[in-house]
Formats: structure tokens, C-alpha cells, sequence
């Protein structure tokens, strides 16, 4: 293979393995591996906190930290020093093995996640079958973790906010699960691989001028939006924060938490969001592929860190702009809105992928037509019936404008 | 439409975020320790003592220069008692030439002070005014922050800066007070030294 650009990391990778006997390659080059991911992601955690929060500013018209290092980018580092110094306090109750357990699982079970997700046309550290399975599987650990320091705290907030996100977790996984199954069905695979490969540029554009993602079909869009919803509520991040809710419950589950027990909550949060957008831009946005085939001499983890990027700042934009939810309205949204929609999505996907042989200008914007209507009738039935009989509050006595 | 609130939403945060980079208007932060925002006339903080001496004068002149006379009406209403006043032994005359006692001691408790402004309301001899100093952090709080005579007297031309018209205003009362008493004793000065022509030359009978 030719070092270029796009093979730069594994001729690294062969580069440093020759330095050891055949016998030893398959170790170090694991190794590197998870050096990589954990450089990589490690910096990309620091410097998504500092970016997060400067947008943040930005957003509600403040500048953000802006003092440590040049425009605060060393903001992170002090942070880390902060949170590696102070003290770490245990609660005399708590239980002390599950309360020491929950950071290390909830920032593993996130590092596993990175484990299938194809950064790259070559770059895949396990290039699984059933990808997609493990990825949900690995994802779980954020529930148990989350529960296990709630529950373990021994603290009635920390108590509230495991059951909050045991419920909150597990209704929004059902929709999440349901949103990526048409991708599944498009690609006929679960390897994440062949379903970057299924959005290639090659097989066509859709539409005749959008990229061949799936984001750019009916059922893509539904799905991908379906996704974003459930992937927010499944991170924790604003407006479904309510494990954490600060106003109401303290810190939640983080109460009890203090020093770098802490830190390691944010960073397997952080970390959690940045595989959920991977896994996002593999799903629907083509992965690692640039849009068009004439853009491809960028290499591939490139467009997946732009992709990556975009995604995380469209989970910073929603963060800054949307209030949180109630308990019960999270509930109704996720189980009588997102989940029947993202059930419909099935049958949407199988229409538009039973269809693909239909030929003639006609026939084409029949499919389309079809396909939108599938996606935008439910919504806007399913909607009315979420929100009916709420509306605009009146006064009886004040001018109502 | 469904969902067209989200967007609207979104769409101010976005407003805000490009705006942010070029619209001053929308990004009111002062940078404070470089940058400072104005503080209005009637912003207060402490009280301070003014003192009628030239702007550079040192502490002994400052001093002498004290308006006070240890009336202790302050003391006596100042809600939280943050002030201690003890009376001199002797006199000294006043800018009116009245011979008057003076504070021996005074001193004000400025981690104690709320800032109420009532001892400025009750001084009958605009001895006392608010400050508008706010950077007073100090690594203890005593005797950093228990303010005494030197360090709570300033010139009346600092008062003049910080409050401008206040401070016009009282030193126009305080000159019409003095032309006052001064016509009052030249007056008393005057029919005293008519009495005594008076009583030089007997009336004639
Ligand atoms: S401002 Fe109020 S609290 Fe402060 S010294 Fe004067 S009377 Fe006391
Ligand atoms: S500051 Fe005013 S009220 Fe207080 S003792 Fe002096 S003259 Fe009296």
C-alpha cells in the first residue's frame, strides 16, 4: 500500500511494529490502537469541554473562559489539575466498592464504544459483524454506571436521580435501537463497515445532487432526527438532563462525587457523546465518505472528524437553546411520539428499499412523495395528539396577545 | 406547524452565536479587570471622612482638616454599630472658628458596614459621605478592613471628584453657612462694640 495521507496512521502503526519480533506484532499494534483512541479522544474530551463552553458563551451572548492560555484553549489542563488535586471524599454510608466502580465503568463501557466505529476507509480497530449490536451493548454501561452511583451514594438525590435515569435511559434506548434499524436494512448488514460502504458515493447521488447519504431520504431524515433526540437523552446533555438536573436534584448521581470521581463522570459523558456522534455520521451522514467523489482526496478521517465535529456542535447549539424537560413529559414524548415514529420508520425504509428499481421522472417523484408523506403524516397526527388540549395559557382577566 | 417553535428557538441561539463575533452590541461583557464600566454618581460603598485640606495634604493635615466633631450621632445610628468614636480631651476651632471637640479616635468596621448611608443621612456637619471604592480585598479581616482616622479621612477635593454635584451643593450650603455665622458675629461684634461706645459715653442726659 501506498503511504498517503489517507494510510498515514497504519504506516505508522507497521512502521513502529517492525521494530519487534514477528512473534509480538498483533500485541503492539493493539496496543497503538488503544493509544490512539485513548490520545485522540483524551485531547478531543479536553478540548470539546473548553469548545462547549466557550459556544456556550457565545450562544447567550457571553464570551466564555477566555483566560487560561491563548483564548483559554489551556482551560482544560488547569481543569484537569483542579479536579486531580482536590480531595476525593467517600460518604461514611456509601457503599464503597459500587461507588467506587461507577466512574471506571461509565468511562470504559464509553471506551468500548470507540472500538468498532470506522474512523477511516482502513481505520476500524474491530471490524465486528454484529458492530451495531456491540456498540448498543457496550453503550449500556452508561445506565448501569449512572444507577450504580446513584444507588450507591447512599444520598436521596443520587437515589432519585439513578431511578430518573434508569427511566429515562431505558426509554430512550427503544427509539434510539429503532431509528438505526433501517440502516441496517439498507446496508443488509450489521458491520458498520458495509454500512458506510452501502452511503458510498459510488453507487450514485440522491436526488441527482445530494450526497448518497442516508440523512438525504425520507426515512434518513426521520431516522437521523429520531436519533439525535434519543442519542441527547441517552448522553445526559440538556434538555434531557434530568438525572443531573441541578436545579431540582442537586447534581443527581454526581452529588456524592468529588475530585477526579468527578472529572471521570464528564469525561465518560463527553466520551459517550463523541461515540454517539460517530455512530450518528456512520449511520447517516456516510461515515468516513466525503460527500462527492471529487472531495475525496482529503483522507477519509478527515470528512469523519468534520462529521464528528458538526454533530457534537449541533448537540452544543440544542444544549444553549432548549429548556429541560418534566419527568412526565419526557416519558410521553419518548413512548407515545419518538417510538411509534421511529415504528413507522420501519415500514418507510421498507417502502423506499422495495422500491429502489423504479424507474422514469414519474415513478421517482411518486416514491419521493410517498415516502415524505409516510414520514410527515404520523408526525403531524402523532403530534397533534401529544399536545392536545395543551396551548397558549390564557388569563381570563388580561388581554390575551 | 409542529415543531416550528424548536426552530425558532434555535434560530435565536444561532442569531447570537454569529452575531456575537461581529455585532458589539450583542456581547455586553466588560473584561473587568482591564476593562471597566462606569460606576453612576449615586453608586456608594463605604463611608469616608472628608476633610477640608488641599488635595495632596498628608495625613496630619487630613487631620486637622476633619469636619467632625465627634458628636457620635453616626455611632448612635448606625444599624449594624460598625462605628467607634471616642471624644478628644481638648478643642480645636472649626472652619466657622468655633472651638470644638474632634474624634481622638474613629474608626468603622467596613466588613460590618452594609452601606446604608444612614450615618451620611444623620451627620448634622457633612463630615461623613459614602466612598465609591470596591476593590478592597485584603488577606484578613483585621485590622485590613477596620478602618481608621488616616485611612478613612480624604480631601474634600476627592469628594468633589467622586460626586460632583453632591458635593457642590454641600459646600455651597456649608460657604452660605459660614458667610452666615460670619455675618451673625460681625453683626454681634458690631452691637457689641456699639454697647460698648455706648457705655464709654453716657448718654446725655
Ligand atoms: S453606612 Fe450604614 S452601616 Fe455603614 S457605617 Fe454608615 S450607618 Fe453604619
Ligand atoms: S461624622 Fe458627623 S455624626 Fe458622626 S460624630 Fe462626626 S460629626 Fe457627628
Amino acid at each position: 500500500m501506498p503511504v498517503t495521507l489517507e494510510t498515514f496512521p497504519l504506516a505508522l502503526r507497521d512502521w513502529l511494529c517492525a521494530f519487534l519480533p514477528q512473534e509480538f506484532h498483533w500485541l503492539l499494534s493493539g496496543l497503538l490502537v488503544i493509544i490512539a483512541i485513548l490520545t485522540v479522544f483524551g485531547l478531543g474530551f479536553a478540548f470539546i469541554t473548553v469548545a462547549e463552553r466557550k459556544f456556550l458563551g457565545r450562544f447567550q451572548n457571553r464570551i466564555g473562559p477566555n483566560r487560561v492560555g491563548p483564548f483559554g484553549l489551556l482551560q482544560p489542563f488547569a481543569d484537569a489539575v483542579k479536579a486531580l488535586t482536590k480531595e476525593d471524599i467517600v460518604p461514611a454510608t456509601a457503599d464503597k466498592l459500587p461507588h467506587f466502580l461507577a466512574p471506571c465503568v461509565i468511562v470504559s463501557g464509553a471506551l468500548l464504544c470507540f472500538a468498532v466505529l470506522p474512523y477511516g476507509r482502513h481505520l476500524v480497530p474491530a471490524d465486528l459483524d454484529a458492530g451495531l449490536l456491540y456498540f448498543f451493548a457496550a453503550g449500556a454501561f452508561t445506565e448501569l454506571a449512572v444507577f450504580m452511583a446513584g444507588w450507591s451514594s447512599h444520598n436521596k438525590f443520587s437515589l432519585l436521580a439513578g431511578i430518573r435515569a434508569l427511566a429515562q435511559l431505558v426509554s430512550y434506548e427503544l427509539p434510539l435501537l429503532l431509528a438505526t434499524l433501517p440502516a441496517v436494512m439498507a446496508a443488509r448488514s450489521l458491520n458498520l463497515q458495509t454500512i458506510v460502504g452501502s452511503q458510498s458515493p459510488a453507487a450514485g447521488l440522491k436526488a441527482g445532487f445530494l450526497p448518497n447519504w442516508h440523512l438525504f431520504s425520507p426515512w434518513g431524515a426521520a431516522g437521523f432526527l429520531i436519533f439525535l433526540i434519543a442519542a441527547i437523552a441517552e448522553s445526559n446533555r440538556s434538555p434531557f438532563d434530568l438525572p443531573e438536573g441541578e436545579s431540582e436534584i442537586i447534581a443527581g448521581h454526581l452529588t456524592e462525587y468529588s475530585g477526579f470521581k468527578y472529572a471521570l463522570f464528564f469525561m465518560g459523558e463527553y466520551f459517550g457523546l463523541i461515540a454517539l456522534s460517530g455512530f450518528c455520521a456512520t449511520l447517516f451522514l456516510g461515515g468516513w465518505q466525503a460527500p462527492y467523489a471529487a472531495l475525496e482526496v482529503i483522507p477519509s478521517w478527515v470528512w469523519f472528524g468534520l462529521k464528528v465535529a458538526a454533530l457534537i456542535f449541533t448537540f452544543i447549539w440544542i444544549r444553549a437553546t432548549f429548556l429541560r424537560l418534566r419527568m412526565d413529559q419526557l416519558m410521553r414524548f419518548s413512548w407515545k411520539f419518538l417510538l411509534p415514529l421511529a415504528l413507522i420508520n420501519l415500514g418507510t425504509a421498507a417502502f423506499w428499499l422495495l422500491t429502489a428499481h423504479w424507474q422514469g421522472a414519474w415513478w421517482i417523484a411518486l416514491r419521493w412523495f410517498a415516502a415524505a408523506a409516510l414520514v410527515i403524516a404520523p408526525y403531524s397526527i402523532l403530534g397533534r395528539r401529544l399536545f392536545r388540549g395543551l396551548g397558549a395559557r390564557t388569563y381570563e382577566y388580561a388581554p390575551n396577545n | 406547524m409542529l415543531g416550528s417553535g424548536i426552530l425558532k428557538g434555535l434560530l435565536v441561539t444561532a442569531r447570537n452565536f454569529v452575531g456575537s463575533f461581529h455585532d458589539r452590541e450583542r456581547l455586553p461583557t466588560v473584561q473587568y479587570p482591564e476593562e471597566r464600566a462606569p460606576v453612576g454618581e449615586a453608586f456608594r460603598t463605604f463611608p469616608f471622612l472628608v476633610s477640608d485640606c488641599p488635595a495632596d495634604a498628608d495625613a496630619s493635615a487630613r487631620l486637622a482638616g476633619l469636619r467632625g466633631v465627634a458628636c457620635q450621632i453616626c455611632e448612635r445610628n448606625c444599624p449594624p454599630r460598625c462605628i467607634h468614636i471616642e471624644k478628644s480631651k481638648d478643642k480645636k476651632p472649626d472652619a466657622a472658628g468655633k472651638p470644638q471637640l474632634y474624634p481622638a479616635v474613629f474608626e468603622i468596621d467596613i466588613s460590618v458596614c452594609m452601606g446604608c448611608q444612614i450615618c451620611v443621612e444623620v451627620c448634622p456637619f457633612d463630615s461623613i459621605k459614602m466612598d465609591k471604592v470596591f476593590e478592597i480585598a485584603v488577606p484578613r479581616r483585621s485590622p485590613e478592613l477596620l478602618l481608621d482616622r488616616d485611612r478613612l479621612s480624604k480631601p474634600n477635593a476627592y469628594y468633589r471628584r467622586i460626586r460632583p454635584s453632591e458635593a457642590a451643593a454641600v459646600d455651597a450650603a456649608r460657604a452660605a453657612e459660614q458667610a452666615a455665622a460670619k455675618a451673625r458675629a460681625d453683626a454681634a461684634a458690631k452691637a457689641a462694640a456699639a454697647r460698648q461706645a455706648a457705655a464709654a459715653t453716657p448718654p446725655a442726659a
